[in-house]
């Protein structure tokens, strides 16, 4: 932090230390930066107090209470958790948000994944990509509605397909069975261009002569993709393993559209299940200790990231 | 990925791994063919086909007559080609026009809740943009007491869910009074995203700050530098956050579902979802839908044709930082 340096050194200085407060505060064009910093952080700092901090705190207390939204609400204890522990329709939805995540993510992770890596092999026109990125333009609503038409049991252009192979159609959105999957596939389909793009954005970042290195080696394709591709992509892969994740456990619209949740709770994810007793029920008390549960869930899952990603630093560095 | 590397394993794996073969200056690998390059694009056509299809079916379901739909399901051109249901769904057909061609007498007011989107996705943007282009300034640029604590809070925010914020920010906006505004429906996401001033904050600290303490110097206010400096310098991320906040905010449907309960602020998602929602389960007018879902995503793939190569790009930069 030198005080009195001439023009070009202090920003010789300032890319060296960039980031640590380059230029010194003592210089005359920092006298007033304080009243200013907190005039031009003020909105952002108003909105993290008001509408992220408080109603986080908020949401934990009221997860102890019985909140009718009406009335004030009443310190219970641990009466409800004690209630979401016996209570069959919270483990259930917690069974089907899981099978939920697992089918969106295995699907979703392979397709994504093989087609960025063919992609980038072929082409790299910027026409395919845009168009594989489309369905991540429009909503979750637009895309459920869409979805559910082409899957109709009677007129669905799907089925249309289907009975001229199988004879039967199947009950897509109206089963037990196929309900997830079929909603798991309308994720899929909405979110795979994008996370295809993200992995293609990373493969590109792989300099070709590592590959021509691991020729010279003479390892052959199986060993340059497992041991050269997949180490390299993986902070890439981690950070989209958990978007996926965290997305997919707080899934909403697309059920909201095509099953609200049916039929008969096969499809009740916890988001649903958390609207439903809040707001179907006024149950907020209820609604909160259920999102503190979800809410302990995501912050394990991005725990696990950050321990992944530097678990992936290590490995290639 | 073994699973997927059994059937062939020859053609596959060639494709699974980035160039195996040196490739000439120009970037293209050797363009003759080969069968694991024919499976390659096999794949890749049936990935667009499979992309593609669904809004085709949209286009092709809004021009039907909805009675017609049931004569013909699988045709692949519009039964019966007509205007009817972006009529019905825009509220330009009569009641009689309408039930003829297979409405189920439900319309929606298209164009007052497009209105209503373009306010409330506008807004949004353009107010969280802002706030955190000059927090990102203050953190980025300006020497202060606390700055670098306030900066670590704001950074946790980034890995703390905001799922516990849903239900007591509703009860917050009840008890404002602001249930069925706009400001309710706006305020709570406008002023604070850790993502995007941790994200213009990395970009600042990247940009020379040679020009700006030249006009510093040169008796240049702060503000002054901000606003003809460096925001201009910063156009190419505050565009790329602009653009996937206002597709964000556009098709947001739950916090707009938990602060509206009537038609006069409530954004085009939404209603088409409520419209979805009460159509006759029996024989939905799917035309009609389709009409106004394709009304609904229309502003998005505008959007798309004009900043197409831009969005795709931003993806990939966001998701390499």
């Amino acid at each position: 932090m030198a005080i009195t340096a001439s023009r070009g050194t202090r920003a010789a200085k300032s890319t060296r230390v960039r980031g640590r407060g380059a230029i010194n505060s003592h210089s005359p064009a920092h006298r007033h930066d304080g009243r200013l910093a907190w005039v031009l952080i003020a909105p952002a700092l108003v909105g993290f107090l008001v509408f992220f901090l408080y109603p986080t705190l908020r949401g934990i207390y009221l997860s102890f209470t019985d909140f009718k939204v009406l009335t004030p609400p009443t310190f219970t204890g641990f009466d409800n958790f004690v209630r979401l522990f016996g209570d069959q329709v919270f483990w259930s939805s917690l069974g089907v948000t899981v099978y939920f995540v697992l089918l969106s993510v295995v699907f979703g992770m392979t397709v994504s994944l093989v087609t960025a890596v063919v992609l980038h092999r072929l082409t790299s026109n910027t026409v395919v990509r845009g168009i594989i990125i489309l369905p991540f333009l429009i909503s979750g609503v637009v895309a459920a509605t869409t979805w559910s038409w082409m899957l109709d049991s009677q007129l669905g252009v799907v089925n249309m397909l289907i009975e001229q192979l199988t004879g039967e159609p199947i009950m897509f959105l109206g089963s037990r069975a196929w309900a997830i999957p079929s909603i798991a596939m309308i994720s899929v389909w909405k979110s795979m261009g994008y996370n295809a793009i993200i992995i293609f954005a990373g493969l590109q970042t792989i300099p070709p002569t590592i590959y021509e290195a691991g020729r010279i080696d003479g390892a052959n394709e199986v060993q340059m993709f497992r041991r050269l591709t997949l180490p390299l992509l993986r902070p890439i892969l981690a950070m989209v393993l958990v978007l996926t994740v965290i997305g997919s456990f707080q899934v909403f619209d697309i059920v909201a559209v095509t099953t609200k949740g049916g039929p008969a709770n096969a499809s009740n994810v916890l988001q649903m299940y958390i609207y439903d007793k809040a707001f179907g029920q006024f149950d907020f008390g209820y609604g909160a200790t259920m999102s503190l549960a979800l809410f302990a869930m995501l912050i394990i899952i991005t725990f696990l990231q950050m321990r992944l990603m530097r678990a992936s630093e290590s490995d290639t560095n | 990925m073994t699973t997927i590397l059994k059937p062939t394993p020859r053609v596959t794996t060639e494709l699974l791994t980035t160039p195996e073969r040196p490739r000439s200056p120009r970037g293209r690998t050797r363009s003759r063919f080969s069968p694991g390059r024919a499976v390659a694009w096999l794949y890749i056509v049936i990935v667009l086909v499979v992309t593609v299809f669904p809004f085709y079916w949209m286009l092709r379901t809004a021009f039907s007559n909805n009675y017609s739909l049931i004569r013909d399901p699988g045709s692949l051109l519009p039964v019966d080609f007509t205007w009817g249901a972006f009529a019905r769904v825009l509220g330009l057909a009569s009641q009689e026009q309408s039930l003829a061609e297979g409405g189920s007498g439900a319309s929606i007011q298209i164009l007052h809740f497009l209105l209503n989107s373009v306010i409330y996705a506008t807004v949004q943007t353009v107010a969280i943009v802002f706030f955190s282009t000059i927090a990102a300034y203050a953190f980025a640029r300006l020497r202060w007491k606390g700055r670098d604590l306030m900066f670590s809070i704001f950074l946790a925010a980034l890995m703390v869910p905001g799922i516990l914020t849903l239900l007591p920010n509703f009860v917050l906006v009840k008890d404002l009074g602001l249930l069925n505004t706009f400001a309710g429906m706006i305020l709570p996401t406008a002023l604070f995203s850790a993502f995007n001033i941790f994200f213009l904050r990395q970009f600042m600290l990247g940009l020379s700050e040679e020009i700006e303490e030249a006009a510093l110097i040169d008796g240049a206010g702060r503000l002054r530098v901000l606003f003809r400096i460096t925001l201009p310098m910063t156009s190419g991320p505050i565009i790329t956050l602009s653009i996937l906040g206002f597709i964000t905010a556009w098709n947001d449907y739950f916090w707009p579902l938990l602060v509206t309960s009537d038609d006069s602020v409530r954004p085009l998602t939404l209603a088409l979802a409520v419209f979805k929602q009460s159509s006759p389960q029996a024989s939905p007018d799917w035309a009609g839908l389709m009409a106004a879902t394709l009304v609904a995503a229309l502003p998005m793939l505008l959007l798309f044709l004009v900043f197409g190569k831009r969005i795709v790009n931003s993806i990939g930069f966001t998701g390499l930082k």
